[in-house]
């Protein structure tokens, strides 16, 4: 068990390409961090310098004490579950789970004792004897498990463990990963592209993008306060919905490219007036109402069973602005909705869940 | 070219990599080099004097009647070994390929000739065609009222080396077909069957086509065997007689070597000899680039 | 098959049947002679069955040999084509992984350097060199005896303190000298890069977080791997090994170290009289015997290599 410490790491390959910009993180001990971010944003980059199978060309990386900036990775005391699972074909199940004890010179009897406790606690009792091409996917992965959990080491560290499996899999193992870390109570890094596995597993999440941390914090306070364009959009399915707009000249309101006038929040501080921004919604918090300011024509309805998710048109209900539609807005009603195609409804949003971005920067005013 | 995970260490790449540079420097560049350096030296009769003499050496080859015949000998033998290879093995292939019924035990029966050495193939055909006691020329002589004989007649012992050669290479050129056929997609004949192609037309328009890859790179691979794996054939049969008829360009380098004792001269044949292995293979490893990008 | 037409099929048949037979007829005669007395095959037509006495050939074969050519007995001659087989394919394989472990899994000075000479073995059969390989044969140390006198240092020994060393060691007429100059193979060296190349890095990484260094990874995973691929190149080597003939017939006068392929030549060309069938026959199906049993019995194995290795 141990505090995980990243401070100022960077990462710049030998070609000039700069993976990662400076990254400081703090992993406290026992806590699920999730790295998320879209493919080519850096977050395997860094678990790879966490685990030491890429160079750290600055920075430091501390695991509990010790920095580990030069070690090598048996060194580093983690462990680490592949997105193939890397196991090893020619060894049985046993064998698999047993070679990184046995390099490490446990005696025979104690590597005996502790796979059989991971065999036990991963329902691979039976299984020990086979080869891994006799494994299910969801058995291999349990593998993987094991051949980490043995070591007991300070860190695990999984680089997209759940993404062969298939849909309803993934489901499973990703509750049967996270009450395993619980129990075990060891510090994890989770690497994923995947925003509901981020939601579901994180103590706190880590957003990246283009070699940056957009955003660090827990599940909710990313969903509830993103602090760019970038990590709404990224967190929360569907999408948050985003409208190019400007603060009207009494800093109270907000006025849309399509024309639409919306209530700032009431309680923030009156922005700055004429100033360009970015609103987003998301589509859970658009509500019809006859005389709400926006005007919505549904043109395509999904049917999710506990929700309805609605794809339409946005414009302003007064006519008028500068004639833009708007631009495209889901909208996400729940229960049952039947509603025809060409309907057309009115919209509004509470003042409080509309979130203010810069229009150049895209960062939280 | 490297795998992207590697390890780090000083010396041990080179540990590993040692017997093999080793063997490489002392057998293989050394001598190269040296065959290099005796192709522009020349030795007096007594061996006593070694002389500078440039390109005198290849000079007098391409001027030497015997080394201009001994090119055009290994020329039409290469291509002769590999046409009648190459032609039989395909006809068998497409045979082959046809069948369900019993193709395990025809692909078995046809493969082992490769595991025969050049030399014991000659042998072998040497003892079929021998002109008093073998069944070949005792049916040639018997039933088509030729008189066989490869000791005094050259075209009857080029085609002894020429069979002899040919069979041995009818399993190799026979699975490589075999392997093409199998990759053509079975859509494609169906297709040209709905099409109405007839089984022959189909081939001529469809199957030997996209075989061509194939075929290309086993002429490539038959000439090089023909060029430089029959020394075996020709040494333990003709020995490149009668009359030069069967000396070819191998068997000449090592006679010239060997028995003649012809330094210069005889480096001044590897090294044209090595001029051709590195054409065929640049050859070759064009054609094999070329194939990954299909 | 595409539609039915059943004399097709019978056609293809007959056209397979009649291929094996005339690919088969030189092992037929052969196997056929081996049984005969020596006066059954002065006359033609030779007879194309069986005759009593296989027996007799084979024992005088294997236990004394032909007396008048080289007197060696084929026991002999077998032993020492089943050391050179044995040496150059093991040689070989084991030479060529180390190597091609060391040029995909390492980065270091002079890498692409180590490749191109390694490369550079294909384009240089012993066909093409052969005067001067002999050379180094009959004095190993020839290149660095010359080098030396190039650097203008004379004499063919190496004084340190405490020991000389004589610059001089023949190869000719011994094993070493047989099997050493066809170890080196580009080829195996380029097949098991092949395959190393196709081995998941993650087994690497995985094996690198479980302790393992690259000579534990190498004996642990990655020998363990190349399995298959080392059975199916031995196949091919084998026979490779077993077949040499020229440098065999250079380097060897001594005929205690005569291989079988090589020494059959010797019965074969036999001056002025006939040779003796029945007998050479019999060596000849002798020396067929161990590397045709290897493509039958491993067939699959000696396809795989096959197809590999011209790769």
């Amino acid at each position: 068990m141990a505090e995980l410490q990243i401070s100022a790491v960077e990462k710049v390959y030998p070609n000039g390409f700069k993976a990662i910009h400076g990254i400081d993180l703090e992993v406290a001990d026992g806590e699920f961090i999730v790295l998320v971010g879209p493919s080519g944003c850096g977050k395997s980059t860094l678990l790879r310098m966490i685990a030491g199978l890429e160079t750290v060309t600055g920075g430091t990386i501390r695991i509990g004490d010790r920095i580990v900036n030069e070690l090598e990775p048996a060194d580093r005391d983690i462990a680490m579950v592949f997105q193939n699972y890397a196991l090893y074909p020619h060894m049985s199940v046993y064998q698999n789970m047993a070679y990184g004890l046995r390099n490490r010179g446990f005696p025979k009897d104690q590597i005996e004792q502790r796979v059989q406790k991971a065999a036990g606690i991963l329902q691979l009792d039976g299984l020990l004897d086979r080869r891994p091409r006799q494994l299910s996917g969801g058995q291999r992965q349990r593998v993987a498990m094991g051949r980490a959990i043995v070591r007991e080491p300070s860190a695990f560290l999984f680089d997209e463990p759940l993404s062969n499996l298939d849909a309803k899999l993934r489901v499973q193992m990703r509750v049967e990963i996270k009450q395993l870390q619980r129990r075990l109570g060891t510090t994890s890094v989770y690497v994923t592209h995947d925003q509901i596995e981020a939601m579901t597993m994180a103590d706190r999440l880590v957003v990246m993008n283009a070699g940056v941390a957009e955003q660090i914090g827990t599940p909710i306070e990313l969903y509830d306060r993103p602090s760019s364009v970038f990590v709404g959009g990224f967190i929360g399915s569907p999408a948050m919905n985003f409208l190019a707009g400007q603060v009207d000249t009494d800093g109270r309101h907000l006025l849309l490219g399509n024309g639409a006038r919306l209530a700032l929040p009431a309680d923030g501080a009156p922005a700055e007036p004429n100033r360009l921004v970015t609103i987003g919604v998301r589509p859970e918090h658009l509500a019809p109402a006859e005389d709400g300011p926006l005007r919505f024509e549904v043109e395509l309805v999904e049917h999710l069973g506990a929700d309805t998710l609605l794809y339409g048109e946005a414009s302003a209900a007064t006519g008028g602005g500068n004639g833009d539609k708007g631009g495209l807005v889901t909208v996400r009603l729940s229960g049952h909705h039947a509603l025809a195609m060409g309907t057309v409804l009115g919209l509004t949003a509470e003042p409080a869940q509309l979130h203010l971005f810069d229009a150049a920067t895209g960062r939280r005013l | 070219m490297i795998k992207r995970v590697t390890f780090k260490h000083k010396w041990l790449p080179y540990a590993l990599l040692a017997p093999q540079l080793l063997i490489t420097l002392v057998f293989f560049i050394w001598p190269a080099s040296q065959a290099l350096y005796y192709s522009v030296l020349q030795q007096d009769a007594f061996g006593l004097r070694v002389d500078f003499v440039a390109f005198d050496n290849f000079a007098y080859l391409f001027s030497d009647p015997t080394y201009l015949e001994s090119f055009e000998i290994t020329i039409m033998f290469s291509v002769s070994v590999a046409l009648m290879s190459l032609s039989f093995a395909l006809i068998l292939a497409v045979m082959a390929d046809r069948v369900i019924k019993g193709a395990t035990a025809y692909k078995t029966l046809l493969i082992w000739p490769y595991a025969v050495a050049p030399a014991i193939a000659g042998v072998l055909w040497y003892f079929l065609f021998n002109p008093a006691v073998g069944i070949n020329a005792w049916i040639l002589r018997a039933w088509f009222g030729y008189d066989w004989n490869h000791t005094l007649n050259g075209t009857d012992a080029m085609l002894l080396i020429v069979i002899a050669a040919a069979w041995k290479q009818i399993s190799y050129n026979f699975l490589f077909f075999l392997a093409g056929l199998q990759a053509i997609p079975r859509s494609l004949i169906e297709a040209a069957a709905i099409d109405g192609a007839s089984p022959l037309k189909r081939f001529w328009t469809i199957v030997f086509p996209l075989l061509s890859p194939t075929t290309f790179f086993l002429v490539v691979v038959n000439i090089v065997y023909a060029f430089f794996d029959t020394f075996g054939t020709i040494h333990a049969t003709t020995r490149g007689g009668p009359y030069g008829a069967t000396n070819t360009l191998v068997y000449k380098v090592f006679n010239d070597g060997f028995i003649g004792l012809d330094l210069g001269g005889s480096a001044a044949q590897s090294v044209v000899l090595m001029v051709i292995v590195i054409t065929l293979t640049v050859v070759q490893f064009r054609y094999i680039e070329r194939r990954v990008e299909y | 098959m595409v539609e039915n037409r059943p004399w097709l099929t019978v056609f293809s048949h007959f056209v397979l049947i009649l291929g094996i037979g005339v690919v088969a007829l030189p092992l037929w005669v052969t196997v056929v002679a081996s049984t005969h007395a020596g006066e059954d095959l002065l006359t033609s037509p030779i007879p194309m069955w069986f005759g009593d006495n296989m027996v007799d050939n084979y024992r005088q074969m294997l236990g004394s040999g032909m007396q008048h050519v080289s007197g060696q007995p084929l026991t002999l001659m077998m032993f020492n084509s089943l050391v050179m087989a044995l040496s150059i394919a093991i040689g070989k394989i084991a030479i060529s992984l180390i190597a091609a472990f060391a040029i995909c899994y390492f980065q270091f000075p002079l890498r692409m350097t180590c490749f191109w000479m390694i490369f550079i073995t294909l384009m240089l059969p012993v066909e093409v060199r052969i005067l001067p390989t002999y050379e180094v044969i009959a004095n190993v140390f020839t290149p660095l005896t010359k080098l030396l006198n190039l650097l203008g240092m004379e004499g063919t020994e190496i004084v340190l303190p405490g020991i000389t060393i004589d610059l001089d060691l023949s190869m000719l007429d011994s094993y070493a000298g047989l099997t050493l100059p066809l170890i080196a193979s580009a080829t195996a060296t380029f097949l098991f890069r092949q395959f190393f190349l196709t081995v998941p890095d993650e087994l690497t990484e995985a094996a690198r977080i479980d302790g393992a260094g690259p000579l534990k990874f190498f004996r642990d995973i990655l020998l363990p791997l190349s399995r298959t691929n080392i059975a199916a190149l031995f196949v091919i080597l084998f026979i490779y090994g077993w077949n040499q003939y020229l440098w065999p017939l250079l380097v060897t006068t001594d005929p205690a170290y005569v291989t079988i392929v090589m020494g059959i030549q010797s019965m074969v060309n036999v001056a002025d009289i006939e040779p003796q069938w029945n007998l050479v026959m019999t060596a000849a199906t002798l020396a067929m015997l161990p590397p045709v049993a290897i493509v039958i019995g491993m067939q699959r194995l000696f396809v795989k290599g096959l197809v590999e290795t011209e790769k």
